[in-house]
């Protein structure tokens, strides 16, 4: 298999997706290389322990996503809660308190589609577990850019609906089980190193 | 950087004919919603293209009043982020109160729930009665809802638990009366607020302030226009004067990052540098 050039990752998850997030990202190498950013619909009145959690669990830095800040290799970033996030064309964040899609802000199809424009070709999107349909459109908008698209394959997602809209909405390049995502993952990065 | 396609091409021909034919300068916005909110605009106008929606702007200045509508996100609540409001009673009113009046700056102010929010913690505090408040906004339709202060019931209800978290001394419905499916605020509450069209793209300093709360406003701007805005608010203060951002605003990117100094980080609480 040709890997293709990626320069980030976007993934999307909600119902399930904490635990999913954990299997697929625990544990990475140290020598991880891709900024890799990350929606998870969460209640919009708390704060996101998000960043703490992975942290723990990553050998990279994990932090929220600020407004303005670049968007730095080998760190994974987290959308905080009450804000669309979005990566501009010159690469770096930009929040914004557009009013929910698909009842969630931060949406997952909002990141995708600005994180599209931003990369092009040069982009994978994956989309986990998750109860309802946001992401699917984002990940036809990767796609239609000429990004890679990986759906966690809904037999093994704890809630099917979101990788199912992924799949309604385009043909993902792969429709994988998360330990495959894993290694779908590794494999990109290690084609980006220099 | 991923080259422009025609969508962006046509986005940046839009902004650039708004500002040569109506001098609103959205040119410094932020990309990736301002994108998206120029083709919900579209599809709202039931036209095919950004080309389209050009021509159309150009030659009928009320279609630019409604595209207005579009451009500016008038998405607020009252008492958002409870800790800033916690904040602003501990840190800024206790050096507010040695002033023997206060001026306060609510710039980008939409329709008007932080303007109320913050007229009512003054009031609170004894402060009102000696206060200005200089409301500004971009959108003449969001200040003339500001200046009626009729909000949703049913949005007066989650603003009820923000008062209450933000440190809020009586029953809120005090300040408001409830007529069928919606809350008019206490009109006195706004007796000192001077609701006022300011841009802070285009236009200049009006008034030496003690305070600027501008929240949620500067993420829909790029680097270059985040700096001047904070240009303006840095200009304005006086010695020492406080300037509150939304809580996942920063200008730690900018380039006042020196020039104010932060007085409660989480809660984006910032003091003009001595």
């Amino acid at each position: 298999m040709t890997v293709p050039a990626i320069e980030a990752a976007v993934i999307g998850a909600s119902a399930g997706g904490v635990d999913a997030l954990l299997a697929l990202l625990a544990g990475l190498p140290a020598s991880w290389r891709l900024p890799v950013v990350a929606v998870v619909h969460l209640p919009e009145a708390h704060k996101s322990r998000l960043a703490e959690v992975f942290s723990a669990r990553l050998p990279i830095p994990v932090r929220d996503a600020e407004d303005k800040a670049p968007v730095e290799p080998a760190t994974l970033y987290f959308a905080s809660p009450g804000y669309h996030l979005s990566i501009e064309r010159d690469r770096h964040f930009s929040l914004s308190c557009e009013p929910p899609l698909h009842w969630s802000r931060p949406a997952i199809d909002i990141l995708m589609a600005s994180a599209a424009d931003a990369y092009g070709p040069a982009l994978a999107g994956l989309l986990l577990t998750g109860a309802n349909e946001d992401g699917g459109a984002g990940m036809a908008r990767i796609h239609r850019a000429g990004g890679l698209t990986a759906v966690q394959d809904p037999s093994e997602a704890l809630v099917s609906t979101m990788p199912m809209a992924a799949i309604k909405s385009h043909s993902p390049t792969h429709i994988l089980p998360l330990r495959e995502l894993r290694e779908l993952l590794l494999q990109l990065d290690a084609a980006n190193a220099p | 950087m991923n080259p422009p396609d025609d969508t962006e091409i046509e986005l940046r021909l839009l902004m650039e004919a708004i500002y040569l034919k109506y001098n609103h300068d959205f040119r410094d916005y932020t990309g990736a919603s301002q994108k998206r909110r120029v083709l919900y605009a579209l599809d709202q106008l039931g036209l095919p293209t950004i080309s389209a929606l050009q021509e159309k702007v150009l030659r009928e200045p009320s279609l630019f009043a409604q595209l207005l509508q579009f451009l500016t996100i008038p998405v607020s609540e009252m008492f958002r982020d409870p800790p800033y409001f916690l904040a602003l009673r501990r840190h800024v009113v206790p050096v507010l109160h040695t002033y023997p009046s206060i001026k306060v700056w609510v710039a980008g102010c939409s329709t008007g729930e932080e303007v109320y929010s913050l007229a009512i913690l003054l009031r609170e505090e004894g402060l009102l009665e000696r206060s200005l408040i200089y409301a500004t906004d971009i959108n003449p339709a969001s200040l003339e809802k500001a200046r009626q202060g009729i909000f949703g019931l049913e949005s007066v209800r989650n603003y009820t638990v923000n008062y209450q978290r933000a440190g809020g001394q009586r029953a809120f419905s005090d300040y408001y009366t409830a007529a069928y499916d919606a809350a008019r605020f206490d009109p006195s509450l706004c007796a000192n607020v001077i609701f006022a069209d300011h841009s802070l793209a285009t236009d200049s300093v009006f008034a030496e302030t003690h305070l600027v709360s501008c929240r949620n406003v500067l993420i829909y701007f790029n680097r270059q226009l985040q700096d001047r805005a904070l240009g303006l608010f840095h200009e304005s203060l006086c010695h020492r004067g406080f300037l509150g951002l939304g809580s996942k605003e920063s200008i730690d990117f900018s380039a006042y990052a020196g020039r104010f100094d932060p007085l409660a980080r989480a809660e984006r609480l910032y003091r003009k540098g001595a």
